[in-house]
């Protein structure tokens, strides 16, 4: 890039906080007239969950870096096995995820990464 | 649970906040930042730049959309509208936590304050949280958490930028798994509405059929498509059936 130094950091600043930031500020105006436990709050609640569970499904999916080369079947296993124990243990977080990491661990060990 | 009043100062709600960072989902996301400043690294962004990134956009997809168009020198305008399509699902987020977070007294500029510092990792931990916390200072308890999450993760773009070139395979696999699998765990665990659970099987199911059919807004018709979808079978299904049944 040719252009000065300060010209990237006023890009982050544009294309980064004030586009980020952006959609925070109208969570704010919006949230702030909505009631808890009114019927609009349980459809932004409804919105913002499925939204949180879109990018996180697709990270398992189609994940980019080194898992990218790894097969579907062992990430799926790794997480819904790890789902599974998480519910048996009477929903303890920690439990699905170690269970979901040794199975990755030990998956990608043996297929050779 | 909840107390409406407390004695206990804002301080130390502040530092209770604070103490946060020891939690799982705080360490967690502190190496996929360790992961970021390798990736920074590697695509010519500086250190400084990269810093300024963490503290500023404070949520890692936008940050990575952004220096993938930085690298390409893509103009201003493109930047922007990619990152923006990329964080429409902040407004909801914000939104779904704002309510529980405020009293009738909280200013307005606190909260647009404190706003800056929810992404996925504050807002499951806020989701966990709060509802321990006195409701007159969740929003100081919750700044207490963001503020030092954000500065401690900044710090450690600073110090990990160059020092760690990459992780070994096996190493770089698993941790980029770990994020996704605690949000799974973690956001069931804390859905007290069968509307939010009906919407996070809806989410995970679609988000990836989406990502097939159209990839350019996958996630934000898997959000409000899949989310409007789930709120209104709970609406008209799942809860009259609940209310015919308790009236039986």
């Amino acid at each position: 890039m040719t252009e000065a130094w300060w010209w990237s950091y006023l890009v982050i600043a544009v294309a980064g906080f004030l586009a980020t930031d952006i959609w925070r500020w109208l969570g704010v105006l919006t949230g702030n007239r909505l009631n808890e436990d009114s019927e609009a709050l349980h459809w932004v609640r409804a919105v913002a969950t499925a939204l949180v569970m879109a990018v996180t499904a697709k990270l398992i999916v189609f994940p980019t870096g080194t898992l990218a080369g790894s097969p579907l079947w062992l990430r799926l296993a790794a997480a819904g096995l790890g789902f599974v124990a998480f519910l048996l243990s009477g929903q303890k977080v920690g439990v699905g995820v170690a269970v979901s990491m040794a199975l990755l661990a030990s998956g990608l060990w043996w297929l050779g990464f | 649970m909840s107390l409406d009043s407390d004695t206990r100062p804002a301080s130390f709600w502040f530092y209770t906040g604070m103490k946060g960072i020891t939690s799982l989902p705080a360490l967690i996301l502190m190496t996929s930042f360790v992961g970021f400043s390798a990736f920074a690294l590697e695509a010519g962004i500086s250190r400084g730049e990269a810093m300024f990134m963490t503290f500023g956009i404070w949520a890692l997809p936008a940050q990575m959309i952004l220096v993938g168009m930085m690298t390409t020198g893509a103009p201003l305008a493109a930047c922007f509208l990619a990152v923006t399509l990329s964080s429409i699902r902040m407004m909801p987020m914000v939104a779904s936590i704002v309510p529980e977070m405020r009293t009738r007294r909280t200013p307005t500029w606190l909260l647009l304050f404190a706003s800056h510092f929810i992404a996925i990792t504050a807002w499951v931990f806020a989701l966990r949280t709060l509802r321990d916390v006195p409701r007159e200072h969740r929003a100081v308890y919750f700044l207490g958490f963001g503020l030092t999450l954000t500065t401690i993760n900044t710090g450690i773009v600073a110090i990990c930028y160059g020092l760690v070139s990459q992780f070994p395979p096996l190493v770089a696999g698993t941790l980029f798994m770990l994020t996704p699998v605690y949000f799974v765990a973690s956001i069931w665990a804390t859905a007290h509405h069968s509307v939010v659970k009906l919407a996070f099987v809806v989410g995970i199911v679609g988000g990836p059929l989406m990502a097939l059919v159209a990839p350019e807004f996958d996630v934000l018709y898997a959000g409000i498509g899949g989310g409007t979808a789930a709120y209104l079978v709970d609406r008209f299904y799942i809860r009259r059936r609940r209310r015919a049944g308790s009236a039986r």
